[in-house]
């Protein structure tokens, strides 16, 4: 186990992260206490999937401290328990489509140890909606199923911190239910950062919303007294403005 | 979790994917073919000329084939960023690295299971009953030859001229290997006792223990964004 009990499961601290020249995070700070679930808001190109990437040790910033479950995520530190502890569930499923339900979650659970029986693999496919679907392969699936069973795959190990970036892509009204039923029953006691633009079905789960913009961090608040529409008025402020005054000519909008 | 595990669960997963989706065997194998065929109408090859000859052809569509193979290995998981998900799993990165070495091997193996006895048919060229022989020699250089392009490609498939940098980045360094396969191969082909050519398989051992060791040791720094 790594890090104290009260240890926050996040810490940013000025993070950078350029690609060629262009910043996709420019001094990001942000703490995420354990137990807390974020919604991510920002829009296309704001930074939030190469946020997601930085906290899932998938990106390295380029300068800024990361400190993950309260230890330095640098090259030599102990990933293999800070990833053991992880969990994403990324744009792309990353499903082998030529194998099987199961024989993906066997492969995905045995990289993080774990030899789930055949029970384990039907329930875990029963709680996303894919019941009897084990021995199908993943070709044969459609996107939401896709998506659902990707889900599965991030939850089998539960993990102590999940990122979910744009989980509810492809699920439908009864899919997208399903989903926030189940994350409410994963996040309890656990750690959930989840980067989508669907703010009615996210919103519910969050207690927290941070907007980016630009790689900027330029709101963070409580959701306790927000509504839909104030969620997505914040939003809206992290958006780039059409008019020629420029995104930020009246400066960062405050929280 | 067990180091070999890993290695055995990620070579699994990949003669399994092959077996259903039959993608790479297909090509390898046609391709590994064509160029066989290609030499015999070439060169008119005869009995005595193969014994010269028949090592570098062999090795020619042994390696070319093996380029193939070791693109599709990486390709596969580049599609659809499946490499995250073994990026962010809590392993070994070398381990997995050994997984493909593993499965690539088993891949090209199957290759020369098919091509071997199809030269000697083509060429009219038998090894001597010297079978374990030759068999151990071939995959003693296969496994160097997979050791150092699975390095490569690891790195290669994440750009976007892999095809076109994987043989440049390892042919040249994968010449110490064909040079012994090569020569092994002829050598067994004449029939030759194994004291004549012991160098040639005792610089294949150091070769594939070599790259093993240091692919080991830097498949981490390698396959990191």
């Amino acid at each position: 186990m790594t890090g104290g009990a009260s240890a926050p499961a996040v810490r940013l601290a000025r993070v950078v992260r350029h690609y060629g020249g262009v910043a996709a995070l420019d001094g990001v700070n942000l703490t995420v206490a354990a137990g807390e679930s974020i919604l991510l808001l920002g829009a296309n190109g704001a930074g939030k999937t190469t946020l997601l990437r930085v906290l899932a040790l998938l990106a390295r910033p380029t300068a800024g401290d990361y400190l993950l479950f309260g230890e330095p995520t640098r090259r030599g530190g102990d990933r293999l328990e800070q990833r053991r502890r992880l969990g994403f569930l990324a744009h792309q499923s990353w499903l082998y489509e030529h194998l099987t339900a199961e024989e993906n979650l066997r492969f995905h659970a045995g990289l993080h140890g774990l030899r789930p029986d055949g029970a384990a693999i039907e329930a875990a496919l029963d709680a996303v909606g894919l019941p009897g679907r084990r021995a199908d392969p993943v070709r044969t699936y459609s996107r939401g199923m896709q998506q659902r069973l990707a889900l599965a795959r991030v939850l089998l190990h539960r993990p102590d911190l999940l990122l979910l970036d744009e989980p509810f892509t492809g699920l439908d009204r009864e899919g997208a239910g399903r989903l926030r039923a189940l994350l409410k029953r994963h996040a309890a006691g656990r750690t959930l950062i989840l980067a989508t633009h669907d703010v009615a079905e996210a919103l519910p789960l969050a207690t927290r919303v941070v907007v980016l913009a630009g790689g900027r961090l330029v709101a963070d608040r409580p959701t306790a007294g927000l509504t839909v529409a104030g969620v997505e008025a914040l939003d809206r402020q992290g958006s780039p403005a059409p008019a020629a005054a420029g995104p930020w000519a009246a400066g960062p909008p405050t929280a | 979790m067990s180091y070999l595990r890993v290695v055995g669960l990620v070579a699994a997963k990949d003669l399994r994917t092959e077996l259903r989706s039959r993608e790479q065997a297909v090509s390898l194998l046609v391709f590994a073919l064509l160029i066989l065929v290609v030499f015999h109408f070439a060169f008119d090859v005869t009995v005595p000329d193969f014994t010269a000859f028949g090592p570098g052809m062999l090795w020619v569509a042994f390696t070319f084939s093996g380029v193939l193979a070791l693109n599709h290995a990486f390709r596969i998981e580049r599609e659809q960023d499946r490499i995250d998900g073994i990026l962010s799993a809590p392993i070994d990165r070398s381990a997995f690295y050994l997984g493909k070495v593993l499965s690539t091997v088993i891949f090209m193996a199957a290759v020369e299971v098919v091509l071997v006895p199809l030269a000697a048919i083509l060429f009219n060229r038998a090894f001597d009953g010297r079978l374990a022989l030759t068999a151990a020699a071939l995959l003693l250089n296969l496994v160097g030859f997979a050791a150092v392009g699975t390095l490569f490609a690891a790195v290669t498939t994440a750009t976007r001229r892999s095809e076109m940098l994987l043989p440049l980045l390892l042919f040249p360094a994968a010449v110490p290997i064909a040079l012994a396969a090569v020569r092994t191969t002829g050598h067994l082909l004449a029939g030759r006792p194994f004291e004549r050519f012991a160098h040639w398989v005792w610089l294949s051992v150091a070769y594939d223990l070599i790259f093993l060791a240091v692919a080991v040791l830097l498949f981490d720094f390698a396959i990191d964004e």
